[in-house]
C-alpha cells in the first residue's frame, strides 16, 4: 500500500468518526437533581420512562450535593449558564429571574391542570408580581423535630405532648442524654431556615410593613440566645453550628442516626433517609415543632423542579416538566420517596398509600401534615418572600459567631442588620 | 510480517505529516519575510497568548470587577462604582480590632492568615530542614523513607482535608485510640486553639514533603571535601551545621522560605474541608473569606470578592518580588 493510500484511509476513518458522532439526533436535557433520601434513584428510574416514551428527547441526570444546587448553581446561571431544568430548594425565589416561564410551551389545558394544581405556590418560585409558571414543587416541607424513642424508653423519660414548648424538650433530652451517656441533648441543622420556625414561635417578625427587611427584633434574639446557651453549657451539640464560618449549610443528621443526640430538629425531607439509614435500630418519631410563646410553628418550604431560561431546548423542556408535573407521576413520585406531595388534586383526593414497610414512616408523615396546619403568619410568608434567604444567611454567620464567643448578642445583632442592608443594597445595585 | 509496524506507524503519523505540509510553506514564507528574529515572536506567540487569556485577561477582569457592584455575574449587569469596595474593606476604627472594622469578616481573615503565615511557615521551614537533614545521611531505607515524605504532596488537598477530618473529629481515630487508652476524648476541631493549630499541622504535614525535596537538592550540591577538611579538623558537628550547612544552604532557604509564604497566603482547600473555617472564624483565611462573598453565601458580593483578591494579590506580588530579589542575591554570591 502506497503512502498516499494510507494517508486516505486515516483521513476516511476520521471522517467515519465525525459522521458516527453526528447521528445521534436526539435533543440532550440536563437535569440538575439534589437527593435527601432515594428520590435521586426514583427520578432516574421516571426518567427512563420519559425516554422510552419519548425517543427524541434524552436526559441526563446530573446527581449532584444539595451544596451545589446552593452555591455553584446560582453563579451558573447568573452568567447565563446552567442546566435544562434544576432542583432547587433554598434559593427557588433568590434565582427566580432565571426560570423559564412554561406558559408558552403549555397548552391552555395543560395550563389549567398546573394553575389548578400547583398554582398555589408559584409565588415561591417567580419574581413577585409575575405570572409565569416556572416549575412546581416535587414535595412539599415542613421544619419539625424528630426524637429517638428507644433512647428515651432507656432512660425512662416520657416523650414530651404535643403542645411541649421548646424548654420542656430541651428538659427531657437533656435528661435523656445524662442518663445514656450521650454527647448532647439536641441537635439543630446549620440553617437560617430551619431556625426560623421557632423563631416565628418566638414572635418574630423578618418583614417590614414595606415588604423590606425588618431589624432583627427581641423575638429573634430570644430564641436565638437559647440556641447560644444551650451550645454554651453542651446542651446542644456544638459539631453542626460552631464548627464552621460563614453561612456554610451543615445538617446534624448523622449525628442522630448514630443516636449521639436523643432529638434532632430538621424536617419532613429526612423521613425516607431516616427510615433507610435507621432501619430497626432504634425506634424514632416525629414530633412537629416544639411550642414559643406565640405557637408551634415549622416552616414550610419545598423542593421546586424549575426549567432554567438559558435552555436551547425550551420546548422538550416544557413536554419533559409537563409529563413529570402528571399527575400519576406526581402520585407515584411521592409513594416512593415518602415525600409530601404539592399537588392540590393528589392532596384533595387523599389516600396516598406511601410505599414502605416501615412501621414507623406512617404515622411521621401524619405528624408533619398535621403540624403544617401549625404554622404562623410568618413561616407562610417567608417560602414566597424576596430576601429571606438574605436574612437566613446573616443570622447563621452572626449567631455562630456568639457560639463561639467572639461577639455578644447584642453585637450580633448589630451585625445582622448591617449584613441584611448591605446585602439588600448591593442586590438592588 | 516485517513491514507491518512501518506501515501502521505511516497510518498513525499520516495526519501529523499532512498537518506538518499545511503548515510548511507559511512558516518559510514567514521566515524569509521577518529573518530569524521574527521566528522567534512566531514561536513565542502561542504560549504569549495563553498567558494573557488566562492570566492577564481575567487580573485585568478581575480588577474592573473590583470597580462595580450588584449580585449578577455578567459585567453588563453590575453598576459602577469606583473605589467604593476598597473603601468597605479597609474602613477600619482601629485596624486591630476587626469588630470596628466596616468588613470585620475580612480583618478577621486578615489577622488569622497573618498568625496562620507566622507559625506555618516558621514551622514549615524546621520540619523540611530537619527532614532534609535526616533524608541527606546514609540511613537505612533512604530511598523509602523519601517516598513517605513526598507521598502527602500527590494527594489532593481535598484528600488530604477529609483524611484529618476523620482523624480529628468527635468519633474520630485519634478520639478512638485516646478512648482505648483510657483517656478522654476530645471534641479537637470545636475548640478554636485545637482546630487553628490542627490547619497549621495538617498544611505543615501535606507540604513539607515539596520543601524537603528543594532542601535536600541543597544539600546535595555542598562540596563533600568541605565536610572532610571539617572532619579533619575535628570540628563539632554543630559548628559544621552553623558554619558550613547553613550558610551553603542559604539561597535553598529562602527559595523555601519564600514559596512557602506564598502558599501560606494562599492557604483554602486542605483547611475549607477540615474545618469550615470554624470553630466561629477561628480558621477563616483571606481565600475563603474570597469564596465565601464571591461564591458561596447567600449574601454573595462579587465586586466586593474581587476587591479582596486584588489586595491579597498585592501582598502576594510583595512575596514574590522578595523571592526574586533573594534567588539573585544568592545566585550573584554565588557568582563571586
Amino acid at each position: 500500500m502506497t503512502e498516499t493510500k494510507l494517508t486516505c484511509v486515516a483521513a476516511m476513518a476520521l471522517a467515519g468518526l465525525g459522521t458516527a458522532a453526528s447521528a445521534q439526533d436526539a435533543t440532550e436535557l440536563r437535569m440538575m437533581w439534589y437527593s435527601d433520601g432515594i428520590e435521586g434513584e426514583i427520578m432516574a428510574d421516571l426518567l427512563e420512562r420519559f425516554e422510552a416514551e419519548h425517543p427524541g428527547i434524552d436526559v441526563v441526570l446530573d446527581n449532584v450535593a444539595y451544596q451545589v444546587t446552593q452555591e455553584q448553581l446560582p453563579i451558573q446561571l447568573a452568567s447565563g449558564q446552567g442546566p435544562d431544568i434544576a432542583r432547587v430548594a433554598s434559593n427557588l425565589k433568590s434565582d427566580s429571574e432565571h426560570w423559564l416561564d412554561l406558559r408558552p410551551y403549555l397548552s391552555d389545558e395543560e395550563t389549567a391542570y398546573w394553575e389548578e394544581n400547583f398554582g398555589a405556590r408559584f409565588d415561591w418560585m417567580r419574581p413577585d408580581g409575575s405570572d409565569a409558571i416556572p416549575g412546581f414543587l416535587t414535595q412539599l416541607t415542613l421544619t419539625g423535630g424528630f426524637a429517638n424513642a428507644t433512647l428515651f424508653e432507656q432512660a425512662g423519660v416520657e416523650l414530651p405532648g404535643p403542645d411541649a414548648t421548646w424548654d420542656d424538650w430541651i428538659e427531657a433530652s437533656r435528661a435523656v442524654a445524662e442518663d445514656q451517656g450521650l454527647p448532647a441533648a439536641f441537635a439543630i441543622d446549620r440553617s437560617g431556615h430551619r431556625i426560623s420556625g421557632p423563631n416565628a414561635s418566638f414572635g418574630a417578625d423578618y418583614i417590614a410593613e414595606d415588604g423590606s427587611p425588618a431589624p432583627v427584633d427581641a423575638a429573634t434574639l430570644e430564641f436565638a440566645g437559647r440556641l447560644v446557651s444551650w451550645a454554651e453549657d453542651g446542651t446542644m451539640l456544638p459539631d453542626t453550628w460552631v464548627s464552621a464560618a460563614g453561612t456554610t449549610y451543615r445538617d446534624a443528621r448523622e449525628s442522630f442516626v448514630n443516636a449521639q443526640v436523643p432529638f434532632w430538629y430538621s424536617g419532613s425531607w429526612q423521613v425516607a433517609f431516616l427510615s433507610e439509614s435507621i432501619g430497626d435500630a432504634f425506634d424514632w418519631v416525629a414530633v412537629g415543632s416544639p411550642c414559643g410563646p406565640e405557637g408551634c410553628s415549622g416552616l414550610a418550604g419545598g423542593a421546586g423542579l424549575v426549567a432554567v431560561k438559558y435552555t436551547d431546548h425550551p420546548e422538550e423542556v416544557a413536554t419533559l416538566m409537563d409529563w413529570l408535573a402528571g399527575e400519576e407521576i406526581v402520585r407515584e413520585f411521592s409513594k416512593r420517596t415518602l415525600f409530601l406531595p404539592a399537588h392540590a388534586g393528589i392532596v384533595e383526593a387523599g389516600g396516598l398509600d406511601f410505599a414502605s414497610e416501615d412501621p414507623l414512616v406512617p404515622p411521621a408523615l401524619d405528624r408533619f401534615v398535621e403540624a403544617s396546619g401549625e404554622t404562623l403568619p410568618l413561616a407562610d410568608a417567608l417560602p414566597a418572600w424576596e430576601w429571606a434567604g438574605i436574612y437566613y444567611g446573616a443570622l447563621v454567620a452572626r449567631i455562630s459567631q456568639v457560639m463561639a464567643d467572639e461577639i455578644s448578642m447584642e453585637q450580633a445583632r448589630e451585625l445582622m442588620d448591617r449584613d441584611i442592608a448591605d446585602a439588600v443594597e448591593n442586590a438592588s445595585q | 510480517m516485517a513491514a507491518l509496524p512501518a506501515k501502521l506507524g505511516v497510518v498513525v503519523t499520516a495526519p501529523l505529516v499532512l498537518l506538518a505540509r499545511a503548515v510548511d510553506p507559511p512558516l518559510r514564507w514567514w521566515q524569509r519575510m521577518a529573518g530569524q528574529g521574527g521566528m522567534a515572536a512566531v514561536f513565542l506567540l502561542p504560549n504569549l497568548a495563553i498567558f494573557g487569556v488566562f492570566v492577564l485577561f481575567p487580573l485585568a477582569l478581575n480588577f474592573v470587577y473590583s470597580t462595580t457592584a450588584g449580585t449578577d455575574i455578567l459585567l453588563q449587569g453590575r453598576s459602577f462604582v469606583g473605589g467604593a469596595q476598597y473603601a468597605r474593606l479597609l474602613e477600619c476604627r482601629d485596624y486591630l480590632d476587626p469588630l470596628t472594622c466596616r468588613e470585620d469578616t475580612f480583618w478577621t481573615a486578615a489577622a488569622n492568615t497573618l498568625v496562620f503565615v507566622v507559625l506555618q511557615v516558621t514551622m514549615m521551614v524546621v520540619v523540611s530542614t530537619i527532614t532534609a537533614l535526616i533524608l541527606n545521611r546514609e540511613i537505612r531505607a533512604r530511598g523509602f523513607f523519601r517516598a513517605v515524605f513526598f507521598f502527602p504532596v500527590l494527594l489532593s488537598p481535598v484528600v488530604v482535608g477529609l483524611i484529618w477530618r476523620w482523624i480529628l473529629q468527635r468519633q474520630g481515630l485519634l478520639n478512638l485510640v485516646m478512648v482505648s487508652l483510657g483517656l478522654e476524648p476530645e471534641v479537637w476541631l470545636n475548640d478554636r486553639t485545637y482546630a487553628f493549630a490542627a490547619t497549621i499541622g495538617v498544611s505543615v504535614w501535606a507540604h513539607m514533603g515539596f520543601y524537603t525535596l528543594i532542601l535536600l537538592a541543597g544539600l546535595q550540591a555542598i562540596p563533600k571535601d568541605l565536610y572532610e577538611a571539617a572532619e579533619m579538623d575535628g570540628t563539632r558537628p554543630a559548628r559544621v551545621f552553623w558554619r558550613i550547612t547553613l550558610p551553603l544552604l542559604g539561597p535553598n532557604l529562602a527559595v523555601v522560605l519564600v514559596l512557602a509564604l506564598i502558599r501560606g497566603v494562599q492557604i483554602f482547600d486542605e483547611v475549607y474541608v477540615l474545618t469550615g473555617g470554624g470553630p466561629g472564624t477561628s480558621t477563616l483565611y483571606l481565600t475563603q473569606y474570597i469564596y465565601e462573598v464571591g461564591f458561596a453565601s447567600v449574601l454573595r458580593n462579587p465586586g466586593l470578592a474581587a476587591a479582596a483578591s486584588i489586595l491579597m494579590g498585592l501582598v502576594l506580588v510583595v512575596l514574590t518580588l522578595c523571592q526574586l530579589w533573594l534567588s539573585r542575591r544568592g545566585e550573584a554570591k554565588g557568582a563571586k
